[in-house]
């Protein structure tokens, strides 16, 4: 069994008259210190099935394993308890808290998890270095351009020490360079810190850094390659956006 | 960081945020105010009536009372006096020799209360020689008793300073007799129907007319060094004088304990009425808050804040909002109470009005300290009541649809 395993993945919305399966019957396994990217179309189920992996969404059926631990059994206060000390969130709007410096917002996580003040000061500083943004660090979000926003964003993700990072097309706000800069650094971070990356994406970009590669279409996966990544050029006829 | 993060947020939205606080200040003021102005009102006319009226206790021959009649008197009241003066708590205390009569010019006549009294020793219970408004209180010897009468009296008997009034009045035996008096004096309380019905004379000119032993007295009066005390020494004396009536002056005047009961529930509607529509205001700014951070508060319930938090977060910016609104309110309030209460609020338009009411025109507003510490915590309750709301509709959001939506 992986990090992450799901068996018989299912969610179903009833939101309509007709019921929408976004995750119909996923069966998949993540190890540790995989650069994974989920690919599909928009509205193929790769937000929901990040969402179900990461505790932010129950499961109409089917279950997920997570270091051994059945999170779909778990109630909502213990999701949440599971969420801080295990998953870091990587989000395509960043969201960050726009009334706290950079520091704070990192050290905020910190906070939840009761780390005590001085590691949490030395930690705040350390991941900030890490992304290259140890000049920013009192400044707010709205003084900070998205690229570098979504950097915050990445070393908040990594505050809790989470065993994976979930991201949720981090890339779709951001330019060119800014794209590879945020790449190049998660791509260090997953190399030097064996740190589990898992993104959902249309970003050509992305896919070109990823080890392992898992095509969703209508709620199942279709394909699930790893490494070497296929050349831009042939993901384009395959039909892959980017 | 918490409590960080929940004063910033007050803030966010600047415009909206001070538009509340400015609402939340000005309700509170306005409460505030009108409530010093009617406690000022009522505190005023209870320090007229015990310190120019009534005095704090009032002691009498049981009799008396049901007939106001001089043959009903206090015997020994000079030495009762006395003994009262040694009670621990007493300020000063008087004997009088009231008593009802026609008082008559060469123009008019009109029936009032004639209150003989020993000047020296009234000036120590009453401040009526304060209200002196013309010729002086018995300061001056005559050879004609003199009369201190009230302005609206002298006005009805189209009496002057220095003008003749005869005295028609029953003596001890039932007989009608009659004495002229010369005005010596002329007093202005806030009070225009004690102004009108009641006359002073010495009582060592009107005993010898009326044949009534001068060790004796109708009234004994009796000033307290504090207000707080009446109860205690009434029951005092009332064990002390068990022949004799005793009584307090919320029980000579219950109209003004009345009033003072109707004045604090008053008050405290007031309050209620204001917090109510605080209330309202509060949970509408809360609402737009929350509603405009959906997407924020799904991400902090996503990476890990538990509900609890999420409700603590929401619920201080709430009691910040008050809060700082309460407090500018406050602020506001405690320096226009001061220095109106230093200077007073001159109503003279309606003086009139007030006046028929025993009221002075000239008022003090006045509020205590526990009035704001009430207040203030019934602020924070009503801000920790609003946002119980907000708080509920913020965790209801789902983690996984917050973070998608474009708040």
């Amino acid at each position: 069994m992986g990090v992450i395993t799901t068996i018989n993945l299912h969610k179903t919305y009833h939101e309509t008259k007709i019921p929408v399966k976004a995750v119909n019957g996923i069966d998949i396994s993540f190890s540790e210190g995989e650069f994974t990217a989920i690919v599909g179309p928009s509205g193929s189920g790769k937000t929901t099935f990040l969402n179900l992996i990461g505790g932010l969404d129950v499961p109409t059926e089917g279950e997920v394993f997570i270091n051994g631990t059945n999170i779909t059994t778990l109630s909502s206060k213990q999701l949440i308890d599971f969420r801080l000390h295990n998953i870091g969130f990587v989000f395509q709007s960043y969201n960050l808290i726009p009334v706290l410096t950079a520091r704070e917002n990192i050290e905020f996580i910190m906070l939840l998890q009761r780390v005590p003040r001085a590691e949490r000061e030395r930690r705040t500083v350390e991941l900030l270095r890490a992304v290259g943004l140890e000049d920013k660090i009192d400044e707010r979000p709205g003084d900070l351009s998205g690229g570098q926003q979504q950097r915050v964003s990445v070393a908040r993700a990594l505050a809790s020490k989470p065993r994976f990072i979930l991201a949720d097309e981090p890339t779709a706000n951001l330019d060119s360079k800014s794209t590879e800069n945020l790449l190049d650094i998660m791509e260090r971070l997953n190399h030097e810190e064996k740190i589990t990356f898992i993104f959902s994406t249309h970003d050509a970009r992305v896919v070109n850094k990823a080890h392992r590669i898992i095509t969703i279409e209508d709620g199942k996966v279709i394909s699930d390659k790893t490494s070497p990544p296929d050349p831009p050029l042939l993901r384009k006829k395959k039909g892959i956006r980017g | 960081m918490i409590w960080s993060i929940a004063w910033r947020n007050v803030w966010r939205n600047k415009l909206r945020s001070f538009i509340i606080l400015c609402a939340v200040a000005i309700g509170l003021f306005g409460t505030l105010f009108i409530i010093a102005l009617d406690k000022g009102m009522v505190v005023q006319r209870e320090e007229a009536a015990i310190n120019t009226e009534i005095s704090h206790i009032q002691i009498h021959n049981p009799l008396f009372l049901q007939d106001n009649s001089i043959k009903y008197d206090i015997p020994d009241a000079t030495a009762k006096v006395k003994d009262i003066e040694k009670v621990e708590g007493v300020k000063a205390v008087t004997a009088r020799l009231v008593v009802t009569a026609m008082a008559s010019t060469a123009t008019t006549g009109t029936g009032v209360t004639i209150i003989g009294i020993n000047p020296d020793m009234e000036k120590k219970v009453t401040k009526l020689h304060e209200d002196v408004i013309e010729g002086s209180y018995f300061d001056k010897e005559s050879r004609t008793p003199q009369i201190v009468v009230g302005e609206k009296l002298a006005t009805k008997l189209g009496a002057r300073l220095g003008s003749k009034i005869v005295l028609t009045l029953t003596n001890t035996q039932g007989v009608l007799t009659y004495a002229l008096f010369r005005v010596g004096g002329i007093y202005k309380t806030s009070n225009t129907m004690y102004n009108e019905a009641n006359a002073f004379v010495r009582t060592s000119d009107l005993a010898p007319l009326l044949g009534f032993n001068t060790e004796n007295a109708t009234e004994i009066a009796v000033l307290l060094d504090n207000t707080g005390e009446t109860d205690r020494i009434t029951d005092l004396l009332k064990n002390e004088f068990k022949d004799l009536s005793v009584q307090s002056w919320k029980t000579i005047q219950p109209m003004l304990v009345t009033l003072s009961a109707i004045m604090d529930e008053f008050s405290y509607l007031m309050m209620i009425i204001i917090l109510i529509a605080m209330a309202f205001g509060i949970i509408n700014t809360m609402l737009m808050a929350i509603l405009e951070r959906v997407r924020e508060i799904g991400m902090l319930m996503a990476v890990g804040m538990n509900r609890r938090r999420v409700a603590i977060m929401i619920t201080l910016e709430t009691v910040f909002l008050s809060v700082t609104g309460a407090v500018i309110g406050m602020a506001v309030s405690y320096v226009t109470i001061r220095l109106t209460g230093t200077h007073g609020l001159n109503f003279a338009a309606v003086a009139q009005g007030f006046e028929a009411y025993g009221n002075s025109a000239l008022i003090y507003p006045m509020l205590n300290r526990l009035d704001y510490i009430v207040l203030f915590v019934l602020v924070i309750m009503t801000a920790l009541i609003s946002s119980v709301y907000p708080v509920h509709k913020a965790l209801r959001f789902k983690p996984a649809e917050a973070i998608r939506t474009d708040t």
